[in-house]
């Protein structure tokens, strides 16, 4: 499960990929993008897959739990192409993120 | 020691001697009554100051969304009906209701939101007054227009309310964004159904208990609930005729798909990392005005830097940096991290530890990537029940712009500085960035301050001040930070359908047929 190539841009931690099972057993099949700016930026939010349908602006990370993952290109870029690694956090979501009722996702840095 | 910091300090909300009652637990404020949740579900609002919940607060859904459309469906065409002396009446009342209630609403948005009292006391809670007061006023010197076609035909112009609008609140200044939201719509004679931020569901209801009495029923309605959940209910509802948001970049396009799945419009205003260029004059003479700049970059920590246009990057002109940010460090180090009930802090709590962690992982970020750290850099550990609370120390880092953290917001007391050359490099690092909501400009000398604010690209260029959100000056994004603008009477546009009866007054047929 879930994306864990050495090389793959982003990744998921074994509890973001049991959330994400959860949620699809809840809502269908899931998307994330990576968000940006303001309250809630910088954090992935999880959509249904296909309530934002990626637009050519975006760019596919990878696959996260079967999920893909996109970040808008330009704001990739700036952000130096770094890699991601999707986990969970305790606290539901503060957005429109899909979150389970006490942990919400979040992106780090892989270390 | 102890009088002076009962006397500085107010009591938290809902103990004995605050300012502000607490009920156990609020519903949703719907057609002027308080409604439960159709669920049922409440959750516990937290105060950031500590950690620990304030009260309970309704965990709505689309039930309740509908709910609450249909309160608003009920009585929009007798709020677009009213006189603007009308609207103008019940706008200005809200207005004295909160002047009157000052104290309290700013210990509310204080303990709600982590914010030092002083700013609240100071700045939001008398801002969102007059807000309310100019668009009471502006609404009673607008008027339509009439345009001649030709002798015997005459268009009118005629200004409509939408009818019942959707407006989403962000969590940084819960009762200021609301206001500059609700204003202009109730001016404008619409109807509206507020979704306030999960992480502040509670301080606007605070001021809903004020004015309910004020507002007719349905006018205005506020429900809180998730933003996956009731957010999308609202943005995505076919019954409301423009929404309005205020948030990060990946839900900002997804109401705008909302919207224009329903072809209505939408509004939205989503960040920023706004440059703050200070230019080697300020340096020029040691007065008042070189002590403004100073605490002009320094308002970086103002709000704990969340705020969408957080002058998060300074730029300064390279052959004044080490003198200029040796007095710029010297007046962080001073600043006062505390209880944000205490009127002598300056820096409060992050608001929700969701935002602290943010910021921890930001600045890990900054130091992986190689930039200075010249102050700050840690989780601010105080002591008692503030042990809970979600403090960051202001910080600093000194490193370019091509860097993370001087390309992503972090919505945190975080400061990113660079150097520049000339105006022309000072112009480049400024603009290179997604967003543009916000810039600052520090000279004293007016041509290139000129120059300077109309070649950066942001909606809202300070000139030798910054964090000034007077009603009447236009606020909003270039780029990524949104489309629209919020505080000036050209709201009354977005909130508006224009009417054209075109009339005509001769008495002779077309002749076609």
């Amino acid at each position: 499960m879930g994306s864990s190539m050495a090389e793959a841009s982003v990744t998921a931690s074994g509890e973001a990929i049991e959330a994400i099972e959860r949620l699809r057993a809840e809502h269908g099949p899931l998307a994330f993008f990576q968000s940006g700016g303001c309250c809630d930026g910088s954090l992935p939010i999880c959509m249904k897959d296909g309530e934002l349908p990626p637009g050519p602006g975006d760019e596919l990370l990878g696959t996260v739990g079967g999920a893909p993952f996109y970040v808008d290109c330009e704001q990739y870029r700036r952000w130096g192409r770094p890699s991601f690694l999707l986990d969970l956090r305790p606290g539901a979501a503060e957005g429109f993120s899909l979150s389970l009722p006490d942990a919400h996702f979040v992106t780090r840095q892989p270390r | 020691m102890a009088t002076i910091q009962e006397s500085t300090t107010f009591e938290a909300p809902g103990r004995p001697g605050s300012p502000v009652d607490v009920k156990a637990r609020y519903e949703n404020f719907i057609g002027g009554r308080w409604v439960a949740p159709v669920g049922g579900e409440y959750r516990e609002n937290l105060s950031p100051a500590t950690g620990q919940p304030i009260c309970e607060v309704a965990h709505s859904g689309a039930q309740d969304i509908e709910l609450a459309l249909d309160a608003a469906h009920a009585v929009k065409d007798a709020w677009g009906e009213a006189s603007a002396t009308e609207r103008s009446k019940v706008l200005n009342a809200v207005a004295d209701a909160i002047d009157e209630n000052l104290e309290m609403l700013a210990v509310a948005e204080s303990w709600e939101n982590g914010k030092p009292v002083r700013e609240t006391l100071a700045a939001d809670i008398p801002l969102a007054a007059d807000h309310f007061r100019y668009f009471a006023d502006v609404i009673r010197g607008e008027e339509g227009r009439i345009s001649e076609i030709d002798k015997d035909t005459v268009a009118y112009h005629f200004s409509e309310p939408l009818g019942v609008v959707g407006q989403i609140i962000p969590f940084n200044f819960p009762i200021l964004m609301a206001a500059w939201k609700i204003a202009p719509a109730l001016a404008a004679g619409n109807c509206t159904v507020v979704k306030p931020a999960s992480p502040t569901p509670w301080s606007i209801l605070k001021l809903a208990e004020l004015i309910e009495d004020i507002v007719p029923p349905g006018v205005l309605n506020i429900v809180n609930g998730p933003g996956a959940e009731t957010g999308k209910a609202l943005a995505s509802n076919k019954r409301i005729a423009k929404i309005a948001f205020t948030g990060e970049t990946v839900t900002g396009r997804l109401i705008m798909q909302y919207a224009a799945q329903n072809i209505i419009p939408s509004t939205t205003e989503l960040g920023g990392k706004s440059p703050n260029i200070f230019f080697e004059d300020v340096m020029a003479a040691d007065d008042e005005f070189l002590d403004k700049a100073v605490e002009g970059l320094v308002l970086y920590a103002f709000n704990k830097g969340e705020v969408c246009t957080c002058p998060s990057r300074a730029l300064i002109q390279e052959s004044i940096y080490e003198e200029f940010m040796a007095r710029c460090l010297e007046r962080i180090r001073v600043i006062t991290q505390g209880n944000p009930l205490d009127r002598r802090t300056q820096l409060g709590a992050q608001n929700s530890l969701s935002q602290l962690e943010k910021i921890e992982g930001y600045v890990q970020i900054g130091r992986d990537e190689g930039a200075e750290l010249l102050i700050g850099g840690e989780r601010n550990m105080l002591a008692g029940e503030l042990a809970g609370g979600y403090y960051y120390e202001p910080t600093v880092f000194k490193g370019t712009n091509d860097m993370r953290i001087f390309q992503e917001e972090i919505f945190g007391p975080v400061l990113a500085v660079t150097t520049f050359k000339d105006e022309a490099d000072a112009l480049q690092i400024a603009n290179d960035t997604l967003y543009g909501l916000g810039a600052g400009v520090w000279s004293r000398d007016g041509s290139r301050a000129f120059r300077m604010g109309r070649g950066i690209k942001a909606g809202r260029v300070w000139t030798n001040c910054y964090h000034l959100y007077p009603a009447h000056a236009a606020f909003g994004g270039y780029k990524v930070s949104g489309v629209g603008r919020e505080n000036h009477k050209m709201m009354l546009e977005h909130y508006s359908q224009t009417k054209c009866l075109l009339v005509s007054y001769d008495k002779n047929p077309m002749g076609f047929f």
